[in-house]
């Protein structure tokens, strides 16, 4: 058969360098091409095979561009309605309390609309798992500014930049949630180089260990890009984000449990 | 022997809770209903049943950590007053949009705005037109007494999860805060986890290997499905209408003027009527006990036999338009209500119905 291009021979066990997260679904991922949602995605769901606790997770969805995650992460989910992920997270934690709880959230998410069941969650020491993509921007309703939109940095709201006189300053409620007594672990992590989606991977791995400590909230922000929304392509984007966002966001660890 | 006690409307609601087997409680103090999350603090009932309760940060938070529980097919609940309770509605259209069962208590105050922390009945459309956004539906009950806010706790969880859709008790700030005898239930066994998986199969519980991963969601942009959705949901509602109506009727048989009320509204009417028969004016209560669904066809029947209907509510009139509805204009109806935490008198209501109809 001339159509088949297919080299047998090479399909083998020891060959196998890289393939798609049995617990990403096949569904077409409609992130914009360049963005770091598809990865996020991809790292929680292989901690979460890796674990093999698919049949103890229960992840929350938030509002926003990855209102859809539940369609993508094979595990069971629930839709919060805008920046109530974490009370979400609350009632499903309490009532099953052995169960491994996430909520994945954008910064509009959050940082704004829910900053009260972020800070009140993460105070209260829920024992769930906090994952955080922050791009600065508001993606899913078409770029507007967000509660960590820099300095300057334009969007659709802020069209010649954000003037901190007028429209106030960027939340660091990373920094902000760590300072709380309920937090265990707290970082703050990147996915636009491989090594960055290592250090991000190793991160989340802990945050859903802890889970089993019972210690408190574990919170992993992602600072992440928008090329569409920040008007750019993939590459500049990522570019620009280890530019300016970087240096306002720095990446690394911000609490970490003692030893 | 049947155990008695000597209880707050709200304490009844309470204990109801922890013996009817209720997994999570999560409310947040609002005036006149705090003794509910007081009582259920001072009970223990992590020890008592393994029931979950927590102050919440605000009512928003509240009835998003009631979704959460639902979600797992948990049996959950909160209860707050009238500026709580809208606080709450966004939550609540999601749970009615989520198809997840759960209980929401209103102590109803009087309105608008903070109101006062005085009883009223002002929430009557907020509660039985669905409250929030979108066109949903709750199952309403509405208590006259302690012993019902008792009871309803417990048939309130039973329909929510009949149908999946959120049930409210729609009381009031004198039922809330009168104390009555109250004849108390044995109590239920908490279901197991496991229980819980298989009896709601639809719960998020953790993906098996067995099944698709349940995903609990009220959004679909699909405007073909989301039409169909909707369709469904008022399916359901029309089926409650005709399978849960629940109503009491006094003195109805030989009635020519006909008492429309619920909650503390009918306690007094019940007093109208006697005073009424002895001044030789036949006259009879409805009480609607489901607010939702409304007894549409008892009152459209009655309305063939009574000469007018006196609908009255401590608000300034709000039932009264689904009486109307009912009746079809083939009888007068007109409403009667105070306001501001005023509880009308018999007497008074009694007054009403001889200027308006004799």
């Amino acid at each position: 058969m001339a159509e088949n291009t297919v080299n047998n021979d090479i399909i083998k066990e020891e060959n196998l360098v890289y393939q798609k997260t049995k617990l990403m679904t096949d569904n077409v991922l409609h992130y914009c091409p360049g963005c770091g949602h598809g990865t996020a995605h991809r790292l929680v769901m292989e901690v979460v095979e890796e674990m093999d606790i698919q049949s103890e997770t229960i992840g929350v969805a938030p509002v926003g561009c990855s209102v859809f995650a539940y369609n993508y992460m094979d595990v069971d989910m629930q839709e919060a309605a805008h920046g109530r992920a974490p009370a979400l997270a609350t009632g499903i934690k309490r009532l099953f309390p052995d169960k491994f709880v996430f909520t994945y959230q954008g910064d509009g998410d959050l940082a704004a609309i829910g900053t009260a069941e972020t800070i009140h969650s993460c105070n209260r020491g829920e024992n769930i798992t906090i994952i955080f993509i922050n791009n600065g921007i508001y993606g899913m309703t078409g770029g507007q500014m967000a509660p960590t939109t820099i300095e300057g940095m334009k969007s659709s709201t802020s069209p010649y930049g954000r003037d901190i006189k007028l429209m106030g300053n960027p939340l660091k409620i990373t920094e902000l949630v760590a300072q709380l007594p309920g937090t265990y672990y707290v970082t703050r992590q990147a996915v636009h180089t491989p090594a960055a989606v290592r250090r991000a991977k190793k991160a989340i791995r802990k945050a859903f260990e802890n889970q089993k400590l019972k210690k408190g909230v574990s919170f992993i922000e992602i600072v992440s890009n928008c090329n569409s929304g920040w008007k750019m392509t993939p590459n500049d984007s990522n570019q620009w984000m280890v530019d300016n966002m970087f240096p306002f966001y720095p990446l690394g660890d911000i609490k970490v449990p003692e030893k | 022997m049947k155990e008695l006690r000597l209880m707050k409307g709200n304490e009844a609601i309470a204990e109801a809770a922890i013996r009817a087997g209720a997994d999570g409680y999560f409310g947040y103090p609002i005036t006149p209903q705090s003794e509910v999350l007081e009582y259920l603090m001072a009970e223990k009932p992590e020890e008592r049943t393994g029931m979950v309760v927590l102050q919440a940060e605000s009512e928003i938070a509240a009835i998003n950590m009631v979704y959460g529980g639902a979600g797992c097919g948990k049996k959950v609940m909160t209860s707050s007053s009238s500026p709580g309770i809208s606080l709450k509605q966004e939550g609540i259209t999601y749970i009615a949009g989520a198809e997840l069962p759960c209980m929401i208590l209103n102590v109803v105050r009087g309105g608008p705005g903070l109101g006062t922390i005085q009883p009223a009945q002002s929430d009557y459309f907020q509660a039985v037109k669905g409250g929030g956004h979108g066109d949903y539906k709750l199952i309403v009950l509405a208590p006259a007494s302690v012993q019902e806010m008792y009871d309803f706790v417990e048939l309130s969880f039973e329909l929510a999860f009949k149908y999946r859709n959120p049930a409210m008790i729609l009381s009031d700030g004198a039922i809330g805060q009168m104390m009555e005898k109250v004849e108390i239930g044995e109590q239920k066994k908490r279901l197991t986890d496991q229980e819980v998986k298989e009896k709601y199969p639809w719960a998020t519980t953790g993906k098996d290997a067995n099944r698709e991963r349940n995903i609990i969601t009220s959004l679909e942009l699909d405007p073909v499905k989301q039409e169909q959705f909707n369709l469904k949901l008022q399916a359901k509602y029309k089926e409650m209408e005709e399978k849960e109506v629940r109503f009491e009727e006094i003195q109805t048989e030989d009635a020519e003027y006909l008492f429309v009320a619920y909650g503390t509204s009918s306690r007094i009417c019940e007093k109208s009527v006697q005073l009424a028969r002895k001044k030789g004016i036949k006259v009879g209560l409805l009480r609607p006990i489901t607010l939702f669904p409304f007894p549409k066809k008892r009152l459209l029947e009655l309305a063939g036999k009574v000469k007018g209907m006196l609908s009255v509510e401590m608000s300034t009139g709000q039932m009264v338009e689904d009486v109307k509805l009912a009746v079809e204009h083939k009888v007068p109806v007109i409403h009667y209500g105070r306001m501001g935490g005023i509880i009308p008198s018999p007497a008074e209501i009694v007054e009403v119905l001889e200027q308006k109809f004799l």
